[in-house]
């Protein structure tokens, strides 16, 4: 139909033509090998198409040609901006399987590690969310900071990125001598920053009229996508599984939950996603503080490795929070020295589904804010 | 909420639903058929109340087994988990999508289609998640042999060093 044709009974509501935009795999702010299929009507979007698979690496079929101490390292390799908190999980869940314990001291532990790494993964998330809206400066300031984290996981394991580190009934090295201190160290200096951070971007006009008020996801439709993390608490769910179901020693510590609270716009927009990671990081140097000055010096990290894993028949979901939300994980065991079956509930994989509900009706330049307000791992949604 | 009180709710809203299952399980098994129905439920009845999808997972018991599909569920409100199985036949299997109860499940089906291959009837979308549009089979199948060639090109299959 042509717009001088006139019609009794749809006059008014001419549609453009629909044009399909193709975004990625290659594209920086797609943080990976993303490829979307952008529905637009114009410059606005109807509808989102997302293609995964450009990084899947077969993980759960390797997981079953695997003995379960060799699939620590892949869980690394699926996020690895979190490598530790994945290293975490998986080993609590095989742990839950063969109904194991670990000592006071590896639990202490791994609570450090998997939070110097939730600051570390947030500072990435916060950073490129800025690069992802034109800021370019406060990327090279969480990059700083996150350098020092990284140091630290050095000093520990010898690797910054792809740990290997905890594993199950323990961990690889006990801590190195001096790490209290230079970890304590890490902390007063960290803690200043986030009101830099804050300075730099989060109260930037700019930055607030990019991301304030938009791509709201309301609390029930995160909950029925079933997200998790970051993108569920920014829409006003108080729900944090290290709180709620709690897992390791997390019932030990003092911290809160932390909500958005539609401070720059309506609950649940890119910048309450934003600023509760941004607020999510104190609290992880609160459990740190905590965790450091409670830890037991004594102890053999060691002590409770099995000679070898083999768990007894049956099956088990294990989930935790990693930085990215809900990670769980499937395991079914046979009785064999190999997993039957792994199934890795990945937070980004979820959290991507609701992308095109949520990005429905808005410019395309804003879909690279929303996008990067999600924070997806291609490394975990494609495993 | 226990796993006995589970039964005992989904017993009595459709009596026939649940496929006989030991005690000493700890998950529900429902059949194929009545899934649609139960899963309603589970969402919508006030004792239950699984409002969050956490996990759905393909399964394969093995060459001479049967295929299941996992839902593990979780309830915000009620703080209470679930285990549901719903077991299919090897060849041909369909068991009632839940994208329209829980949207969670979508991508998740479409990912269990990809890997074991049977069919969720009603689901709006059902392609393949990860893999190529173009690929042969269902890799996680534990009877899955893997092909010579992927569009003229040699699968490597001497694996030393990484087995």
């Amino acid at each position: 139909m042509t717009v001088s044709e006139k019609s009794a009974d749809n006059f008014g509501v001419v549609k453009a033509e629909e044009m399909v935009l193709n975004m990625g795999p290659q594209h920086p702010s797609t943080h990976g090998v993303l490829r979307l299929k952008i529905y637009t009507d114009g410059e606005i979007v109807s509808r989102i198409e997302p293609h995964l698979g450009y990084l899947h690496r077969c993980f759960e079929k390797h997981c079953e040609y695997l003995s379960y101490e060799q699939v620590i390292p892949f869980t690394d390799r699926c996020d690895y901006l979190a490598s530790m908190a994945n290293n975490h999980i998986y080993a609590m869940a095989v742990e839950k399987l063969m109904d194991l314990e670990v000592t006071e001291k590896v639990e202490y532990i791994r609570v450090i590690m998997v939070e110097l790494q939730r600051i570390a993964s947030h500072l990435m998330a916060i950073g490129t969310f800025g690069l992802d809206v034109g800021g370019i400066t406060p990327f090279t300031y969480t990059f700083r900071d996150r350098e020092r984290i990284l140091d630290l996981f050095e000093y520990t394991c010898g690797a910054r990125l792809l740990y290997n580190y905890i594993w199950v009934g323990g961990v690889s090295h006990d801590l190195p001598v001096n790490f209290v201190r230079l970890a304590t160290e890490f902390l007063d200096y960290f803690e200043p920053q986030i009101d830099e951070y804050n300075n730099l971007l989060t109260f930037n006009k700019i930055f607030i009229e990019r991301t304030g008020d938009v791509g709201v996801l309301p609390a029930d439709v995160a909950i029925n996508y079933a997200a998790s993390g970051p993108v569920l608490r920014a829409s006003g769910v108080k729900w944090d599984l290290r709180r709620d179901d709690p897992y390791s020693i997390y019932d030990r510590f003092d911290f809160d939950v932390i909500v958005g609270d539609g401070q720059m716009g309506t609950v649940g927009d890119c910048w309450d996603r934003y600023y509760v990671r941004v607020l999510e990081m104190r609290e992880s140097v609160k459990i740190l503080r905590q965790a450091l000055a409670q830890m037991p010096t004594e102890g053999d990290v060691h002590e409770n490795l099995p000679k070898k894993v083999r768990p007894p028949e049956g099956s088990v979901y294990f989930r935790g929070e990693s930085p990215r939300g809900e990670l769980g994980f499937f395991i079914a065991s046979d009785g064999k020295s190999k997993p039957f079956r792994v199934k890795m509930r990945s937070p980004a994989f979820c959290n991507l589904s609701l992308f095109s509900e949520i990005s429905e009706g808005w410019m395309l330049s804003d879909i690279v804010t929303i996008l990067g307000s999600i924070d997806i791992v291609l490394g975990e949604t494609d495993r | 909420m226990e796993l006995s009180d589970f039964r005992k709710a989904i017993s009595g809203a459709h009596p026939d639903a649940l496929a006989a299952d030991a005690e000493s399980q700890q998950w529900l098994e429902i059949i194929p058929e009545k899934w649609g129905e139960v899963a309603l439920t589970l969402r919508d009845d006030k004792a239950l109340r699984f409002d969050y999808l956490s996990c759905l997972s393909g399964y394969d018991e093995g060459v001479d087994g049967q295929l299941a599909v996992i839902y593990n569920l979780h309830s915000m409100e009620l703080l209470q988990q679930l285990e549901i199985r719903v077991k299919l036949p090897r060849e041909g299997g369909r068991v009632p999508s839940v994208a329209h109860i829980w949207r969670a499940a979508d991508w998740h089906e479409r990912e269990a289609y990809d890997m074991y291959g049977m069919t969720f009837s009603g689901h709006p979308d059902l392609r393949r998640m990860l893999l190529p549009e173009d690929w042969v089979g269902h890799p996680l199948l534990k009877d899955y042999e893997t092909p010579e060639y992927y569009r003229g090109i040699e699968v490597e299959k001497d694996k030393r060093g990484w087995e």
